[in-house]
């Protein structure tokens, strides 16, 4: 469980994010969403400790961030994976030495032990036939997969992701997405992805946070959101109009106290 | 500067990004450094034995003006302006695309101390192998200027062979390498120091890969300057 407690940050004077309270839980997939430049980047790099916050704490199952020093950080390090917007892989690498990169650096495993373990994670993000393959040479769904393998690589405990769907059509989107579900139930990590994507908040959304202009203005789940009366919540999320038919389908309407159309939340 | 220079997090990768480095930015450079150096060895001979024409000074000055040109200078100094360009660009630029594309950050988040594990085998790799493309220049260049007495009828071989054997002094020879190694540091050192600071995108990979070759070609001058008096006073 990632705890964020009072979290503020400041840019050259200007507060970016405001006072943010939030409890990412463990075995689930937890998104924090909202608009560009509203502040949720910077929030998941203080999460991770690229950024530090200039209020508030943040604890790794109570241990806190700030006051770890750099062994202890180092070691937190270990248990932390992290899938980026533009995959991150190692250019001069290939996808079997991306995935063995970090087992090379850390893992007391024997070369032929580590050999395994890569092609396991290959294997379970579901790559064929790409190990000798370098990353310019496979499409951006299999960068994110390989990145996936990467992320995972060491058993982490802590699972971060920054928008892993930008820029994938919609079906690889869906794909990577119940990937990311499947591997955070499977190792029972705590998974926090950063998205704008809506497939991705109906899709995984087991605890959501929207971040608002720095604030955190709502928490809840997937089908919360149907129900949510917050303004700029449903600005955000129902921006366009498939979602906002899917709303008026899925709420059900009163007519004078009668059911007139829609579908009960309950049912769906 | 001070990340760069702690030990390596796992010392046998870094042992082998180290060798990487040297075939990378030493032994690729070795056809640049044999062309430029045949080429200039030659021009060299030409320039002196067309511009020196005296009955007082003696046919042979031509191979030793030549080797006194080359050890002093060329193979030290200009030779590492040219590899500045080289050699300094690639550095930036790779480092900085690893920047940009976030790379380097998903090494910190991997709790890799990524300016030691990126920065310090180039160092190394390119210090090390620096001072043979140093010799490696001297040997060619001096090879350009037998050219031009073996292929012309400007100087005779015998002439220029004794030249080049007169009068030497080996000292020369070392302050060239030591001048060789102190600029690699320089190329090295900041052209990965701009390419690591990087901020944007392409076009700032670009500008830093620019400011790196210009930066370290200037520091190289100056210390051109420092090293020969300090060495050669």
């Amino acid at each position: 469980m990632i705890e964020a407690k009072h979290v503020s940050k400041y840019f050259d004077g200007s507060q970016v994010l405001y006072d943010i309270n939030a409890v990412f839980e463990t075995g689930k997939t937890n998104l924090i969403i909202g608009q560009s430049g509203s502040g949720k980047t910077v929030f998941m790099k203080c999460l991770i400790g690229l950024m530090r916050p200039e209020e508030g704490q943040i604890l790794y199952d109570g241990r806190l961030l700030r006051s770890m020093n750099a062994q202890q950080q180092k070691e937190l390090r270990m248990e932390i994976g992290m899938l980026f917007q533009g995959s991150a892989l190692f250019d001069n690498e290939t996808v079997l030495g991306n995935v063995m990169f970090p087992l090379k650096m850390f893992s007391p495993l024997s070369h032929a032990e580590q050999l395994e373990r890569a092609h396991f994670c290959i294997q379970r993000v579901g790559l064929t036939n790409a190990d000798s393959k370098y990353p310019s040479e496979i499409s951006g769904g299999m960068q994110k997969r390989v990145a996936i393998a990467r992320a995972i690589a060491l058993n982490p405990k802590y699972l971060f992701c920054d928008e892993p769907n930008s820029g994938l059509d919609p079906r690889t989107s869906i794909m990577i997405d119940e990937l990311l579900s499947d591997i955070t139930h499977e190792y029972g990590m705590t998974t926090i992805i950063n998205t704008h994507d809506m497939n991705s908040v109906l899709g995984i959304g087991e605890h959501i946070i929207f971040i608002n202009r720095g604030h955190c203005d709502w928490t809840g789940n997937d089908r919360d959101i149907f129900r949510s009366d917050s303004q700029s919540l449903n600005d955000f999320v129902f921006a366009s109009k498939l979602f906002r038919e899917v709303k008026r389908f899925l709420q059900v309407e009163y007519e004078n106290g009668k059911e007139v159309g829609g579908i009960p939340l309950e049912k769906v | 500067m001070t990340r760069v220079f702690r030990a390596p997090d796992k010392a046998s990768v870094s042992g082998k990004a180290i060798i990487s480095e040297i075939s990378k930015l030493g032994v690729d450079s070795i056809p640049l450094v044999v062309i430029i150096s045949l080429f200039i060895g030659a021009v060299i001979a030409i320039q002196m034995t067309i511009n020196i024409v005296s009955p007082l000074i003696p046919s042979y000055s031509t191979g030793l003006a030549t080797r006194e040109i080359l050890l002093l200078e060329f193979s030290s100094t200009m030779m590492c302006l040219i590899l500045a360009g080289k050699v300094g660009s690639n550095i930036a630029s790779e480092i900085g695309t690893m920047r940009v594309t976030e790379q380097i950050d998903a090494m910190d988040i991997m709790g890799i101390n990524s300016a030691n594990f990126i920065v310090l085998p180039k160092i190394i790799g390119f210090v090390a192998f620096v001072p043979v493309l140093c010799v490696l220049s001297m040997f060619v260049g001096l090879v350009g200027g037998w050219a031009v007495a073996r292929f012309t009828t400007m100087l005779t071989v015998e002439n220029y062979i004794y030249g080049i054997q007169s009068f030497f002094n080996e000292w020369y020879v070392w302050y060239g390498i030591i001048k060789t190694v102190v600029f690699a540091y320089i190329i090295a050192s900041v052209a990965a120091f701009y390419g690591y600071y990087v901020k944007g995108g392409s076009l700032e990979v670009g500008k830093a890969s620019t400011n790196a070759v210009v930066a370290s070609s200037i520091l190289i001058l100056l210390a051109d300057v420092i090293l020969t008096k300090l060495l050669l006073q």
